[in-house]
């Protein structure tokens, strides 16, 4: 199952675990298994059908583009990290 | 310079169907802007002149805390010449909310009131009211009649009294997001967030030494030569057109349609030639001012900053207070990093603090660590970014306290990076992995450096190194490209070109179709005239709209490949294109040049415009940067000078070496004065004293060495060419690797920016425990 990195704000939802394993093939999936495991995460992740604005997601290390449609696979790493570019 | 260069990886080598051995990349062709610019003929924002034009003026707040409880602007409105007073009322209201504005979001309501302030003025220079008139004395004798009624209130100007529960606030309605819990009472703190990997404790245990360590950086400013600028043409269809100095002319469209209640297809964005951004012009504070006043008057109208309006009221960076703790084994390992970063947001919420977050131990492969950040607001203008925005505090901490482990431990300070430094596979403490990095391929060439050998001859020397980082970013780019009948190729971009990007791209789609980069004719373009580009910001250009012009010429050759199929009477398919030359697969005797193929495009199907949208954020590629300096430090006055500058730097590709050699240069000369001269020095009151590039002291040609530069290839797998941001990256290292020589020339840690002279002859004379002298 794809792991899941619990961002620290976000801990509070898991208990204060840092990853979980949920089930999921695309980056939807994943959340919503992570909202039925650890109900109101969804909503701290996503806005409508979209990601929360500032938010971003890497995909085994590669910030993605496709957003919840981001396929996952079985080994995958999920981040939820801010959306920031620079100077 | 030089260049060193590695093998590519197998990775990159299968993304890439372009040869390594280039014909036009890594060549220093003369800039297509060159001539207009050192002519005088490139336009900028000030130089727009459109008919029955008006002139616009700011009243600015002179307090840094206030309660506006009334703005009369009848007299002003009166004056002869006056067409237009505005406030913020003219804003019109407007339900609150977050809006995502493509690189970031914020609060709508701060979006607003940063450009005209509602209720509260928030800084010395916080926009109060403007006016247009038909000259700009008028425009400035209508300011002098606007009266405001003040209620002034205490400013909060130092970091950490605005964190103290009780300091006085700045909105009452903010209350900290504190690792996701809203804080019961409101606060100056907006955000708390945290980074973690490993069990610090664990580390800690583990450690034969702890380091804990404090430092502080000032406020500083980008120091871009233009002023802001923005004249703005609200027609009688609701059509408005923006002409303006930025970074980013969709990111201007955006959030002006935002401010305005507009559609973005409503506003068009002109954006002029730029001179100098390093972040400070992404935000906007003109344009929508522009707007209102030429609807208001029904005449398009121009606002210009002078340089104090600058200083006081756009975007500086953070100023920082930053806490380091770190363990290490007596043979250099690092085994625990612990950091609390509190950056200064200004006036609004949205310090970059979590990208020092991401940096301050990037270079590095550490086990265990955590991260804080906090994001602080105090009475000074709302920050901005600035060239690796956050890396360069954050760096300060951590790498002079690297340097003192190195003394304690007997290790040279360029191994004790390579004995911890990050690879390929390294997780850093945000969680993300290293693809393919050449840390310590800086480190390597900075070893082999003769600068880093060189005898120190003399008294009151010293050298340091430091390294940073920076991760780089991709996001949205948009190109199209025409082909003309001559063989060029009309490049049209929609990044304003700051750092000479308008080559750089070209010289990426001139490769590809075999053509020399001054066949390709680029120009940027207004939002109106090209596909969607995020900013010039983040070390993206070179990189991802060079992408974009990559796939837009990859769409030329195929249609150029159709092309000759046609004349030939045979499929696409036996068409092949190499170098510029396109043949028949296998009929040796028919080829045809481009420029040929370019002349009979009538012939064979009319125009070929070649296009490409792209979301690149996927494979940006971080870099780093080793910088090594020598220093002298006159024990008696404290001036340090600079005696000798050396930046290594992992390049990607260096599409033209000679804009990249620049660019470390450039953020060498800016991150010096970052560490010895430059910073925001408020009085008691929070009134900046030193407004004025007389006051604010940048470095001069006069301050600085020749910085030499060495350029590492490690090439970036998710580019053909392999190329990395690198314009960032080395503002990172000067004012740690200052810090680290004048130590070894003075004997002195200094941990608080910038050491100037007083603060650097205030350590020398209490080094050994002696007080300064108070005569």
């Amino acid at each position: 199952m794809p792991t899941v990195f619990i961002p620290a704000q976000l801990q509070s939802f898991t208990g204060g675990a840092r990853k979980v394993e949920v089930k999921g093939k695309t980056l939807r999936e994943v959340i919503e298994a992570l909202d039925a495991a650890f109900p109101g995460l969804r909503d701290r992740l996503v806005e409508g059908d979209r990601l929360r604005p500032g938010l971003a997601v890497a995909i085994d290390s590669v910030i993605c583009s496709a957003g919840l449609r981001q396929a996952v696979r079985k080994d995958s790493e999920v981040h939820f990290i801010p959306a920031i570019s620079g100077g | 310079m030089a260049t060193v260069k590695t093998k590519k990886t197998t990775k990159s080598k299968k993304a890439s169907q372009i040869p390594v051995r280039y014909r036009v990349i890594g060549t220093r062709p003369i800039r297509h802007d060159g001539v207009d610019k050192v002519t005088g003929r490139a336009q900028y924002g000030a130089d727009v002149q459109l008919a029955g034009l008006l002139h616009g003026g700011i009243l600015r707040s002179p307090h840094a805390h206030a309660r506006i409880r009334s703005i009369d602007t009848g007299k002003a409105a009166a004056l002869p010449g006056v067409k237009a007073v505005i406030t913020s009322a003219d804003i019109g209201p407007v339900t609150d909310r977050v809006v995502d504005l493509g690189e970031g979001a914020t609060r709508l309501q701060h979006l607003r009131d940063n450009i005209l302030a509602s209720g509260k003025a928030l800084y010395q220079g916080h926009a109060v009211a403007a006016v247009a008139a038909t000259s700009p004395h008028i425009a400035q004798e209508a300011l002098r009649l606007i009266e405001v009624d003040y209620e002034v209130l205490p400013p909060v100007l130092d970091l950490r009294e605005a964190m103290e529960a009780g300091a006085p606030l700045l909105h009452e309605d903010l209350h900290t997001d504190d690792l996701g819990t809203k804080s019961m009472q409101p606060s100056n703190i907006a955000k708390h967030l945290r980074f973690e990997k490993g069990d610090l404790e664990k580390g800690f245990k583990k450690a034969d030494q702890i380091f804990e360590r404090e430092f502080l950086t000032s406020m500083v400013h980008q120091g871009y030569i233009e002023p802001h600028n923005a004249t703005a043409f609200w027609n009688a269809d609701g059509r408005l057109a923006i002409w303006c100095s930025t970074q980013g002319g969709f990111t201007v469209r955006q959030q002006a349609a935002a401010i305005l209640d507009l559609p973005v297809s409503s506003i068009k964005v002109i954006p002029m030639e730029i001179g100098g951004g390093f972040g400070g012009k992404i935000h906007v504070y003109l344009e929508p001012v522009a707007a209102l006043l030429s609807k208001k008057s029904g005449k398009p109208v121009k606002l210009v900053m002078d340089r104090a309006e600058v200083f006081e009221a756009t975007g500086p960076t953070s100023g920082s207070h930053i806490q380091v703790k770190i363990g290490a084994r007596k043979d250099g390992r690092i085994v625990a990093a612990q950091a609390q970063l509190a950056y200064e947001a200004g006036a609004f919420p949205g310090s970059l603090v979590v990208c020092g977050m991401m940096c301050i131990f990037a270079p590095y492969d550490l086990e265990h660590q955590r991260i804080d950040g906090y994001d602080v607001l105090v009475t000074k203008p709302k920050t901005a970014p600035y060239r690796a925005p956050g890396a360069t505090n954050a760096a300060f901490a951590s790498e002079t306290v690297l340097d003192e482990i190195a003394e304690w431990a007997g290790i040279d300070p360029l191994e004790i990076r390579r004995l911890n430094g990050a690879k390929e596979g390294t997780r850093r403490a945000d969680g993300l992995v290293y693809p393919r990095i050449g840390f310590l391929e800086t480190l390597g060439a900075a070893r082999k450096h003769p600068h880093a050998s060189a005898p120190l001859e003399g008294p009151n020397r010293g050298r340091g190194v430091a390294s940073g980082f920076w991760f780089n970013v991709g996001l949205k780019s948009s190109v199209t490209a025409a082909v003309n009948s001559d063989g060029t190729v009309s490049l049209t971009e929609g990044t304003p070109d700051i750092g000479g990007t308008r080559t750089s791209v070209a010289m990426q789609l001139a490769e590809v179709l075999g053509l020399a980069a001054a066949d390709v004719k680029p120009q940027v373009v207004d939002t109106d005239s090209v596909g969607y580009n995020d900013v010039t910001g983040g070390s993206r250009v070179t990189f991802a709209t060079g992408l974009a012009a990559i796939e837009a010429a990859r769409d030329i050759e195929r249609q150029m490949a159709e092309r000759a199929a046609r004349l030939w009477g045979v499929p696409a398919s036996k068409v092949k294109a190499a170098g510029g030359v396109y043949r028949h697969a296998t009929d040796s005797k028919k080829k045809i040049t481009f420029k040929e193929l370019a002349a009979r495009l009538d012939e064979t199907g009319g125009p070929v415009v070649g296009k490409a949208s792209l979301d690149t954020s996927a494979s940006a590629g971080g870099g780093f940067g080793t910088h090594i300096v020598d220093v002298e430090v006159d024990p008696e006055t404290g001036k340090v000078q600079i005696l000798r500058y050396t930046a290594v730097q992992d390049v990607g590709k260096a599409i033209h070496p000679s804009y990249v050699e620049g660019q470390l240069q450039g953020g060498v000369a800016q991150g010096a004065g970052w560490a010895l001269n430059e910073e925001y020095f408020y009085d008691d009151q929070g009134r900046l004293a030193n407004a004025s590039f007389l006051d604010y002291r940048m470095p001069t040609a006069l301050d600085l060495p020749m910085i030499d530069t060495v350029l590492v290839e490690v090439p970036n797998p998710g580019h053909p060419f392999g190329v990395r941001g690198v314009g960032e990256v080395p503002i990172v290292p000067p004012p740690a690797a200052l810090a680290n020589a004048i130590y070894r020339a003075a004997g002195v840690r200094l941990r608080q920016l910038p050491m100037n002279p007083g603060r650097v002859l205030e350590a020398i004379l209490t080094r050994d425990g002696k007080p300064p002298s108070k005569a």
